[in-house]
C-alpha cells in the first residue's frame, strides 16, 4: 500500500470529503441524524476523516505539507459546519447543554440486588472469612430428609411449628434450609464447614411479618471437638461484623434437631438494651437460632456421633432487611414493584 | 403460657422482682416475651385516713379531713354512708385518673371543696362492692400507695413455652426452675386447703366408689382416671383470692366450682373437669373409643361426629365428654348442681392429638395432654383439687376411684462429665452437673467421671446423655461459657457450582441495569401439566411454576396495575417440574423480563427508546457468558412465540421470546429471557482435598482464565462489503461464509448497516459488513485484500446468491 497515493488523488479525495459532508449536514433534520453524519465523515473509528487521515500517511513525506493543510482546513470546514447545524437543530442538544454544565447527567438504569439478597450475600462474606463455603439443596424434599431425618419426632406438636405443603405423601416443600444439613453430611466426610441459603415453604398465609415462602440461611460445623463455646464464639463474632459492635446474649430454646438448642439476641440498635418498642421492651432482639447438632442428625447422615459433635444456627435474612430498612410490610419484598426494588439500587 | 409474678410467689419464696424472674426464667429456662403489670391504673391510689368527719345538712353527703401524708390535711366531700373516723381509704387525690377513665378534680359540692376523693372497690375496678367506699385493713403509714398495701399490683409474664418442656405449662412448673436457679424450693400455695383425705378405691381397669362405676377400656388411652365425688356443694360466685387467680392470667371467673379446676390447670398444670353428677346416667363412668355414629354436644354448644379415633367418657350408655379436650353439654354443672364428679386424669398424648385433630378443635386441657402433663401427680392433684372445690363451694367429699397403672419407673440417663466438659467448651466437673441436675428434680448418682440420673416424672424429653448437657448448660448460663474464636479446619465442601453461578449471572443483570426479584412461586393452572400442592395456601394458586418468566410476568402486571411501565425485572430461582409417578423435578432458572424505557430519561432525548428484542437477546447471551465463561452460545431463532433458542455448546439452555402480558394501551412490548442454569439436586462436586488442588490448580473451573493475544505490530487492512441479500438468507449464513473464506487473518466481522427499501430489488435487503485483516508479522499487500474480497464475492454469489451492491 505504501507511496501508491499521489499529492493530486488525495486532495481530490479532500475535496469530495467536503463536497459531500456538507450538504449532508444540511440535509440531517434531526440530533440523531445528525449524530449519523458525523460519525459517517468524523467518526474516530470508521469515519471518512479517519481513512483520509490514514492515507494521508501513505503520501511521499515532500507531498505531506501540503496535503496536511488541505486536510485541516477541510476537518475544520466540516466541524464548523456540524456545529453550526447543531447548534441550530435542537436547543436541546448537547452542544448547547455544555453552555450550562450544571444540567443533569445522562444516566444508564442501576440494577439492584434484592434487600434479602443483599443480607444473604453479607452473611456468606462475613463466614466466608472463617472459612465457611456454600452448600444448596432441593426445595421440594422428601419427609425423611425434612423430619425424619432432623429428630423430629413423629406425630409430635412440634411438627405444629412446621405448617407443612404436601406435594405427595412422599414429597413436601422444605419447611427449612437444615435437610439441606444431612444431605451434606451424607456427601462429605467432617469437617464441615458450610453454610446453606435458600428458600422454604410454609401454610403460612401472608400477614405483615409473615410470608409463605421466604428465605433461610443456615450454618453448619461438624469435626471432631467442635462445642457450645465454638458456636458461641462464632456467632458473637458474626454478630459484631454483622451489625457493628454489640452484644450478644443466648437464650434456652427448642429445635428437634439441636440439643443443647440456645437462641441469639442481639442488643436492640434502637435503644441500645434500654428498652423500647421495636424490642418490646426486652432491650434484645432475636437473630437466630442454634444449638449443637443432635447426635440423632449425626446418625442419621451415618456420621460417628461419638467421635464427631458440630454446631448450626439458622436465621431469617428478611426479617434482619425489615428492620434495617424499616420496611413496614413483609409484602413489599415480594410484591416487585420497582419503585420499591429501585430504592435498593447500586 | 401466662404466669402470674404474684401466684409464682405462692408456689415459691423467690423474693425477687417481676424483671429479675423476667430475666432469669428467660436467661435459664424459656423465653419471657411479655411483661405486662397488671393493674398499673391504680399506682397513683395513696392510703388515706379520715380524720374528721361531719355530716352535710339534708345531704347524704359528709365533709371530711383526710390525711394523705403530704403534711397537709385535705378537705374532701364524699357521699359514702360508711365514712369513720380513724379509717384509712384507698385516697385519689386531685389529678389522679379513675379506672373509669375521669380526672378527679378540686370541685365546690354544696359550698364545702374536695380535694380529692375516698374510694370505694368498685371505683377502683376491684369488685361491684358499692355498699361504700373500701376500708384498708392495715398498719401501712399514711401517703403509702395502694399497690404495696393491697395484694393486687401484679406482673403477667408470658412464657413461650416449646414442645418439649410442657411441665412449664404451670406455675408449679415454672417455679421449680425459678427455685433451682435461686437456691429456694418449691412449697404448696397457703391458699390451699389441706388435700382431702379420702382414702381412693383402687382398680387397674375398674373400681366402684360413691355409687359410681369407673371403667377404663384401655390403658393405652387413659394411665390413670380418678373420680372424686363431692356432694352438698352450692355453686355461686369465687372468693376473691380465687377470682384474682383466674383473673391474673387472662382468665374470666365462672363460677367457684369451675374457677377451682381452672387454678388446679394453671397451678398445676392438672387439666381438671367437673361432672353434674345427677346428669351422668346408670351410675357407670368410663373412658372408651367411641362407637362409629355416636355424637356429642360440647360444651362450646357444637354437635360433634365421633369415631374410633376419638376417646372419649361415657355413662352407662352415651358419651358425655371428649376425654382431654371438652366436656358436653349435658353433664356440665350449673347453678342447680349439688353433687359433682370430678376427673381427674392423664390420657395419651398421641390420642388426645388425634381427636384434636380430627375435631379440630384445641383446648388448654388438650394442649397439656398432647404435650404430656405429669403422670404420677394424677391422684395428689385429685385431692388437691377436691379440696379445694370443698373449701369454695362447701359440701364434703364422698368417695374417690382411682384406676389406672402406674407410670413405668423412669429410665435413668448417664452422662460422662468429660462429655459435658467437651461439647459445652468449658469445665464442668461431674458433682457440679449433679447439682444442677437435682435442682430440678432429678435424683443423680456419681460415680467417679459418669453422673447417672433419673428424670423427675414431669419431664418427657430426656432420652439421652445430651438431654442432660442441655439442662446442665442452661441452668449454669450461657453466659458463662467462654466465647474467643479457635482455630478450626477447612471444611471439605466446595462451593455449590449452582450458587457461585448463579451469583455470577445476578451480579452480571445487576450491573446491566436489572433488578432482583423474589416472589412467590405459586401459580393458578395452565394447559401444560404442572406440579401441585396437595393443601394449597389459595386454590386459586394452588400450582409450583415452572418457569420463572410466568412469576415475572405476573409482576409485571403488578407493576403497570400501578402505572409503573418501565420494567426490568429478572429472578434466579425454582422451577418444578412433573417427573415420573409422585415425584417433583427440580431446577434452578434465571429469568429476566424488560419493558418499556431502555434508559432513565434525559433531557437530551425526547423519549428514551424502548426495550426490544435484540436487548432480549443481549441479556441471554450476558447471562450465558456469565454463567459458562468458556462456553460457545448460539442464539438460534426459534419457533413461534418464542424468538432465539439459546445452545450453549450445543445444548438448548433457555429462550428469548415476547411476553404477552394483560397490559393496558399505553404499555411497551414485554420481552423476556430463561435460561435453566441447573438441575437440584446435582450431583455433589468431590470433597476438596489434595487431589482436586491437583486437577484444577485450585480454581474454579467454571471460569478458565483467557488466554493472552499479544498486541499487534502491524497494520490492519479493512474494507465494506455492501451486499444485497435474498430476503430467505440470513445473516448468520452470510457471516458463515466470510468467515470460512476469509480465513485465520480475517481479525473482526462487523455488520454495521441493514438497508430494504426501493434502491434494492424487491424481495431483498442489504446488509453492509466492514472486515478487518491483519497479518501478525507483516504488512498486508493491496493485492492480498483485493483477491480475498473478489473470491468473498465470488463465493457468496455461489453459495448463497449474495452479490455486491452496486446502487
Ligand atoms: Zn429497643
Amino acid at each position: 500500500m505504501a507511496d501508491s497515493l499521489t499529492l493530486d488523488e488525495f486532495l481530490a479525495r479532500v475535496a469530495a470529503f467536503s463536497a459531500e459532508a456538507r450538504p449532508a449536514i444540511a440535509a440531517a433534520d434531526s440530533a440523531d441524524a445528525l449524530e449519523g453524519v458525523r460519525a459517517k465523515y468524523l467518526g474516530r473509528n470508521h469515519g471518512w476523516l479517519k481513512d483520509l487521515s490514514a492515507a494521508l500517511g501513505q503520501l511521499p513525506k515532500e507531498a505531506r505539507g501540503a496535503a496536511g493543510k488541505a486536510f485541516n482546513d477541510a476537518r475544520t470546514d466540516v466541524e464548523g459546519a456540524l456545529e453550526t447545524r447543531q447548534a441550530s437543530l435542537a436547543p436541546s442538544s448537547a452542544g448547547v447543554a455544555l453552555a450550562d454544565p450544571t444540567m443533569p447527567a445522562r444516566h444508564a438504569w442501576r440494577g439492584a440486588v434484592h434487600p434479602v439478597s443483599q443480607v444473604i450475600d453479607e452473611v456468606v462474606a462475613i463466614f466466608r472469612e472463617l472459612g465457611f463455603t456454600v452448600a444448596l439443596g432441593p426445595e421440594a424434599e422428601s419427609p425423611w430428609y425434612n423430619f425424619g431425618s432432623l429428630n423430629f419426632p413423629a406425630d409430635h406438636p412440634a411438627m405444629d411449628l412446621h405448617d407443612t405443603l404436601y406435594i405427595s405423601d412422599d414429597v413436601v416443600l422444605r419447611t427449612h434450609t437444615s435437610p439441606v444439613q444431612v444431605r451434606t453430611l451424607q456427601s462429605y466426610p467432617p469437617p464441615i464447614r458450610v453454610l446453606i441459603p435458600g428458600n422454604v415453604h410454609r401454610r403460612d398465609p401472608f400477614d405483615p411479618s409473615h410470608a409463605p415462602t421466604f428465605a433461610q440461611i443456615e450454618g453448619l460445623v461438624v469435626d471432631e471437638g467442635i462445642s457450645f463455646a465454638d458456636l458461641k464464639a462464632t456467632l458473637t463474632h458474626f454478630a459484631n461484623r454483622f451489625f457493628g459492635s454489640t452484644k450478644t446474649r443466648f437464650r434456652p430454646s427448642y429445635f428437634p434437631f439441636t440439643e443443647p438448642s440456645a437462641e441469639m439476641d442481639v442488643l436492640c440498635g434502637v435503644c441500645k438494651g434500654s428498652g423500647c418498642g421495636v424490642c418490646k421492651q426486652s432491650g434484645w432482639v432475636e437473630i437466630l437460632g442454634s444449638g449443637l447438632v443432635h447426635p440423632a442428625v449425626l446418625e442419621s447422615a451415618g456420621v460417628d456421633s461419638e467421635r464427631y459433635s458440630g454446631w448450626a444456627f439458622g436465621m431469617g435474612p428478611a426479617r434482619t432487611a425489615l428492620a434495617r430498612h424499616g420496611i413496614p410490610d413483609i409484602r413489599l419484598l415480594y410484591d416487585s414493584d420497582v419503585r420499591f426494588l429501585d430504592q435498593f439500587a447500586r | 403460657m401466662n404466669v402470674s409474678h404474684e401466684w409464682l410467689g405462692a408456689f415459691v419464696p423467690h423474693g425477687l422482682p417481676a424483671e429479675r424472674v423476667r430475666d432469669l426464667i428467660t436467661a435459664h429456662v424459656a423465653t419471657v416475651e411479655g411483661f405486662e403489670r397488671t393493674r398499673a391504673e391504680l399506682a397513683p391510689f395513696v392510703v388515706g385516713q379520715v380524720v374528721a368527719s361531719e355530716r352535710i345538712p339534708d345531704t347524704r353527703l359528709s365533709f371530711n379531713k383526710v390525711d394523705d401524708g403530704t403534711g397537709t390535711l385535705l378537705e374532701v366531700v364524699c357521699g359514702a354512708p360508711n365514712v369513720t373516723v380513724g379509717a384509712k381509704y384507698p385516697f385519689a387525690r386531685t389529678g389522679t385518673t379513675m379506672p373509669a377513665g375521669f380526672v378527679i378534680e378540686k370541685k365546690k359540692i354544696r359550698g364545702f371543696t374536695s380535694n380529692g376523693m375516698l374510694c370505694s372497690a368498685r371505683e377502683l375496678g376491684l369488685g361491684d362492692d358499692h355498699d361504700g367506699i373500701y376500708a384498708l385493713d392495715t398498719e401501712a403509714p399514711v401517703g403509702t400507695p395502694l399497690l404495696s398495701v393491697l395484694p393486687l399490683a401484679d406482673t403477667r409474664l408470658v412464657l413461650d413455652v416449646l414442645p418439649n418442656r410442657p411441665d412449664l405449662l404451670s406455675h408449679l412448673g415454672v417455679a421449680r426452675e425459678l427455685a433451682a436457679l435461686t437456691g429456694t424450693t418449691v412449697r404448696l400455695p397457703e391458699e390451699l386447703p389441706a388435700a382431702a383425705a379420702v382414702t381412693p378405691v383402687r382398680g387397674a381397669a375398674s373400681a366402684s366408689a360413691g355409687g359410681v362405676r369407673v371403667t377404663l377400656a384401655d390403658s393405652a388411652d387413659c394411665g390413670r382416671y380418678c373420680a372424686v365425688i363431692i356432694r352438698g356443694l352450692k355453686v355461686g360466685p369465687s372468693p376473691d383470692w380465687l377470682r384474682r387467680r383466674v383473673e391474673s392470667v387472662g382468665g374470666r371467673s365462672i363460677n367457684n366450682v369451675v374457677d377451682a379446676t381452672n387454678y388446679l390447670l394453671h397451678g398445676f398444670g392438672q387439666p381438671v373437669h367437673a361432672f353434674d353428677l345427677a346428669t351422668l346416667g346408670g351410675g357407670a363412668i368410663g373412658v372408651r373409643r367411641a362407637a362409629a355414629g355416636e355424637s356429642l354436644t360440647t360444651l362450646d354448644g357444637a354437635a360433634r361426629t365421633l369415631d374410633a379415633s376419638v376417646l372419649v367418657i361415657a355413662d352407662a350408655s352415651v358419651p358425655v365428654a371428649l376425654a382431654g379436650l371438652m366436656g358436653g353439654k349435658a353433664t356440665e354443672v350449673t347453678e342447680c348442681t349439688t353433687d359433682v364428679l370430678l376427673e381427674v386424669a392423664t390420657f395419651a398424648p398421641r390420642v388426645v392429638r388425634g381427636g384434636r385433630r380430627k375435631l379440630g378443635m384445641s383446648t388448654d386441657a388438650s394442649y397439656r395432654y398432647e404435650r404430656g402433663i405429669d403422670d404420677a401427680a394424677v391422684e395428689s392433684n385429685a385431692r388437691i383439687a377436691a379440696a379445694l372445690i370443698v373449701a369454695v363451694a362447701g359440701g364434703e367429699v364422698a368417695a374417690m376411684a382411682s384406676v389406672g397403672t402406674d407410670p413405668a419407673a423412669r429410665a435413668s440417663v448417664a452422662v460422662a462429665a468429660t462429655k459435658v466438659s467437651r461439647l459445652l467448651g468449658d469445665a464442668v466437673g461431674p458433682e457440679e452437673s449433679a447439682a444442677l441436675l437435682r435442682a430440678i428434680g432429678f435424683a443423680t448418682t456419681v460415680d467417679g467421671d459418669r453422673v447417672t440420673a433419673t428424670p423427675p416424672s414431669w419431664r418427657h424429653d430426656v432420652a439421652r446423655d445430651v438431654d442432660l448437657v442441655e439442662d446442665i448448660a442452661r441452668l449454669r448460663g450461657f453466659d458463662r461459657l467462654p466465647d474467643a474464636l479457635t482455630a478450626a479446619r477447612l471444611g471439605t465442601v466446595p462451593d455449590h457450582p449452582l450458587y457461585t453461578l448463579g451469583v455470577r449471572v445476578r451480579n452480571a443483570l445487576v450491573a446491566d441495569g436489572l433488578l432482583e426479584v423474589r416472589p412467590l412461586p405459586y401459580r393458578a393452572g395452565a394447559e401444560r401439566p404442572l406440579v401441585r400442592v396437595r393443601n394449597p395456601l389459595g386454590e386459586d394458586e394452588p400450582f409450583l411454576r415452572d418457569s420463572i418468566l410466568d412469576t415475572l410476568a405476573r409482576r409485571a402486571e403488578h407493576n403497570l396495575a400501578r402505572m409503573q411501565g418501565n420494567v426490568r425485572i429478572f429472578e434466579i430461582g425454582t422451577a418444578f417440574l412433573p417427573g415420573d409417578g409422585a415425584s417433583v423435578k427440580e431446577a434452578i432458572h434465571v429469568g429476566a423480563l424488560v419493558m418499556g424505557a431502555r434508559r432513565p430519561p434525559h433531557f437530551t432525548e425526547s423519549e428514551p427508546p424502548a426495550f426490544d428484542a435484540w436487548d432480549a437477546k443481549a441479556l441471554a447471551e450476558r447471562m450465558v457468558h456469565a454463567a459458562w465463561p468458556a462456553s460457545r452460545v448460539e442464539l438460534k431463532p426459534a419457533e413461534a412465540p418464542a424468538l432465539w433458542s439459546a445452545l450453549v455448546d450445543g445444548t438448548a439452555r433457555g429462550v428469548v421470546t415476547p411476553v404477552a402480558l394483560d397490559a393496558p394501551v399505553w404499555a411497551s412490548a414485554a420481552f423476556g429471557v430463561e435460561l435453566t442454569l441447573g438441575k437440584m439436586p446435582a450431583r455433589p462436586p468431590a470433597a476438596r482435598g489434595a487431589h482436586e488442588y491437583e486437577r484444577t490448580g485450585g480454581a474454579d473451573r467454571s471460569t478458565t482464565p483467557a488466554r493472552y493475544v499479544p498486541l499487534p505490530t502491524t497494520p490492519a487492512a479493512e474494507f465494506d462489503l455492501a451486499l444485497v441479500v435474498p430476503d430467505a438468507v440470513s445473516a448468520a449464513a452470510v457471516e458463515k461464509t466470510l468467515r470460512g473464506v476469509s480465513g485465520e487473518m480475517l481479525e473482526s466481522l462487523l455488520l454495521f448497516d441493514e438497508y430494504r427499501g426501493d434502491k434494492v430489488p424487491a424481495g431483498t435487503r442489504s446488509l453492509a459488513w466492514r472486515l478487518t485483516f491483519r497479518h501478525p508479522e507483516r504488512t498486508l499487500r493491496d493485492k492480498e485484500i483485493e483477491g480475498r474480497r473478489a473470491q468473498l464475492l465470488k463465493t457468496l454469489e455461489k453459495e448463497l446468491n449474495v452479490r455486491a451492491r452496486t446502487t
